[in-house]
């Protein structure tokens, strides 16, 4: 069992690496030139002039990973106290998980036949 | 108590070198490692052997024009590349670099923290990541980038879950989430690979993907993407994406030897007669050396294999990975019960 005090080195680390990085940006940023020219504020193409703006809409099969990740990385999450008690719980544990799983892998399933997996179509 | 958080804090300062230090230096043997595989020479300019190359490369970072693209979402610009650099800095924190050393009387372990939630402090870290390649990617206001940051989460997320289950059956043989209970539950010889090779192939290919290192580097792709979420970037913005991409591969290559690999456990340990710090500094030796292997082990594939279709990963990664991850736990979970009965 932790006390909340065994976090205290996590938070010192995370001031060092803070003040790392925020005295790195700023360092870098008074020591390099600083001259600003039409041209290179514009961004950056490769041989042909970009159109439009580039927050144009893209294809939705990423967001339909991003919901299937939200959905199933809980799931996930469900079997880590499992996993760690695995030994105590014994075989009634493990029907039990058995029974969650089959559940796990029939929405993986629909998901399957679905085609929201299919990235080609 | 205090001299305890001295101690600690002594400890965060050195991995903090340690860490840097590794990351500039693998800069410098990819591009080594490289030459010698594709027949060249690599850098030898800088210094003899161009061992000054990542300090040359650092300092050109440091005096590049700080630049700002007019199209930019300003502030995130800025913040991005430090949440990339803060996360894969941050990652370190509960990996145990050895066992415990005594100093005038008082014993203390060489590891930031031992929190008994371990490997979710490193699933929640990673994951962080994600954003500053996405903020970077949309920030920047280019069609590159946000292409490159847009596929970048997408396979980030996809491989967090089979990664999130392969490690599943390692917490099940050893009962616990902290790193350190994994390390001594290997303790003689009885290293994971032995008994979850599966697990461990499918967390090195996650390891590999969640890096975004060949042949996973599609938000890189500089063939049809030009830098991916990076295109915009230049100086030590550019320099901390690029580095943070380096320490993630070492932590990884850490995480891989502690999960799988003994950590700083090696064969016959016990049976040298050293004394208890001399059995400490060898075992972090030995620790480093599996953790330098296995930055090797990601250069090599890097320049050994091509990179994957977009389709092809996603089809990897949720059709093959997670089931075989799924089969890999009840696998393990049945044979534990099997031999607890018989």
């Amino acid at each position: 069992m932790n006390l909340p005090s065994d976090y205290l080195p996590i938070i010192i680390q995370s001031i060092v690496a803070l003040g790392f990085v925020v005295f790195v940006l700023i360092a870098t940023h008074i020591l390099g030139p600083n001259k600003k020219t039409k041209n290179k504020v514009e961004n950056f193409e490769c041989g042909v002039e970009s159109e439009g703006d580039a927050r144009s809409p893209f294809s939705v099969k990423y967001f339909m990973t991003a919901i299937l990740f939200v959905l199933f990385d809980v799931e996930i999450i469900f079997f880590y106290p499992y996993a760690v008690n695995f030994k105590e719980m014994g075989l009634y544990g493990f029907l039990a998980v058995l029974m969650f799983v089959a559940f796990f892998m029939i929405g993986f399933y629909y998901v399957y036949k679905k085609g929201a997996l299919e990235w080609d179509k | 108590m205090s001299t305890l958080i001295i101690i600690k804090i002594i400890i965060i300062l050195v991995i903090f070198a340690i860490t840097l230090f590794i990351a500039m230096y693998s800069t410098y043997a990819e591009r080594k490692i490289a030459a010698v595989m594709q027949d060249r020479i690599g850098p030898n300019r800088a210094g003899p052997w161009g061992i000054l190359q990542p300090l040359a490369d650092g300092g050109k970072m440091f005096f590049k024009e700080d630049f700002i693209p007019a199209f930019a979402n300003k502030k995130l610009f800025i913040i991005a590349p430090g949440i990339a650099m803060f996360t894969a800095l941050m990652t370190s924190a509960i990996i145990p670099w050895g066992g415990s050393i005594t100093i005038w009387g008082q014993t203390f372990d060489l590891q930031v923290a031992d929190v008994d939630i371990g490997i979710l402090y490193i699933l929640g870290v990673v994951s962080i990541g994600v954003y500053g390649i996405m903020i970077g990617g949309w920030a920047s206001n280019n069609k590159y980038s946000l292409f490159g940051a847009v596929r970048s989460s997408s396979q980030m997320i996809s491989y967090e879950l089979a990664m999130g289950l392969s490690i599943l059956a390692v917490i099940m043989t050893t009962g616990s989430l902290s790193l350190k209970d994994i390390v001594e539950a290997q303790d003689g010889g009885k290293w994971n690979v032995f008994y979850q090779p599966l697990a461990c192939l499918l967390f090195i290919v996650c390891a590999f993907a969640e890096c975004n290192r060949a042949p996973f580097d599609l938000a890189e792709c500089e063939s049809e993407l030009i830098g991916g979420y990076h295109t915009e970037y230049g100086s030590m913005k550019l320099g901390f994406f690029l580095f943070a991409e380096y320490i993630n591969m070492f932590i990884s290559s850490a995480i891989i030897s502690t999960l799988f690999f003994g950590g700083y456990n090696f064969p016959f340990m016990h049976d040298l007669g050293l004394s208890s710090n001399a059995l400490t500094i060898v075992g972090t030796l030995v620790f480093f050396a599996k953790i330098c292997f296995f930055i090797f082990f990601f250069m090599w594939v890097r320049w050994t294999l091509p990179r994957f279709r977009y389709d092809q990963l996603m089809h990897l990664g949720w059709k093959t990975l997670i089931p075989l991850a799924v089969f890999n736990l009840m696998l393990t979970g049945g044979i534990m019960l099997l031999r607890d009965l018989f």
